[in-house]
């Protein structure tokens, strides 16, 4: 099957439903779907909004390759789809959408997990809180590229630690 | 010996980096082949408030994370980012 162009960010609503169909196949018995969510409260207390920001091109290149690198480990499954939202989002929207089918529940089950951990450490996106007293603070984030994978592949290809100024 | 031609590279930042950086984006100019570790210096002495930030970040050449010592060429887009938390 050719790569779908289509992007994987989004600053429009994410409908979980169109997520569904484009993983849909008929040789599946199983679809795990994850949706993430603006939770209403955090480390730094009560959240009202949450605005999400990205690297967009490398953002939409690293989203890419969660999903290749998903079909890569789980030959069998289906499909895989990721769909990340960007801009201002309230409490109770979904940021993000992953969503695996596959013939049997347990492989869908460990891809849509390891798809979405992925997407937390190996993705440039932000965000930043809007508090319930007024505030402002950045979530405290993960280097990006941290996960083992990553690093193998990084020093496979430039043989150079990564920059830390 | 004849002086190298300069080079310019777009320098991007993200997150708490452009806020300390006041500035989504600004243009650089270095000696030919000059290192991303010398970039970092400059961009540091341009934004004193980046120095802190400079444990945890980690910096793309052209939206691959790149190594300190890579060499950058003319045109190069270099983005500064600070640790991730998508999802």
């Amino acid at each position: 099957m050719p790569a779908r162009r289509e992007a994987r960010l989004t600053r429009d609503v994410i409908d979980p439903s169109e997520v569904l169909r484009s993983v849909a196949n008929p040789g599946s018995g199983a679809v795990v779907l994850f949706l993430g969510t603006v939770r209403d409260n955090s480390k730094a207390g009560s959240v009202e909004r949450i605005e999400y920001e990205a690297y967009e091109p490398m953002a939409e290149k690293r989203l890419a390759e969660a999903e290749r690198e998903v079909k890569r480990r789980w030959p069998t499954i289906s499909g895989v789809k990721i769909v990340h939202r960007v801009g201002g989002l309230a409490v109770g929207d979904v940021s993000v959408a992953v969503a695996v089918s596959s013939p049997h529940r347990a492989e869908a089950f460990e891809a849509c997990r390891h798809a979405i951990e992925t997407i937390k450490r190996d993705v440039p996106i932000w965000k930043r809180e809007k508090l319930g007293d007024g505030s402002e603070v950045w979530v405290e984030g993960v280097p990006v590229g941290s996960g083992a994978r990553a690093d193998s592949r990084r020093r496979a290809k430039k043989g150079a630690r990564p920059a830390s100024p | 010996m004849r002086e190298p031609m300069p080079i310019r590279v777009k320098v991007l930042y993200f997150g708490q980096a452009r806020e300390a950086a006041g500035t989504k984006e600004e243009e650089f100019s270095l000696p030919s082949a000059s290192s991303v570790r010398a970039l970092l210096t400059r961009s540091a002495e341009a934004h004193h408030e980046l120095r802190g930030m400079h444990g945890a970040m980690r910096v793309a050449l052209n939206e691959e994370i790149a190594g300190e010592g890579d060499r950058l060429s003319d045109g190069d887009v270099v983005a500064f980012l600070p640790p991730v938390a998508g999802g």
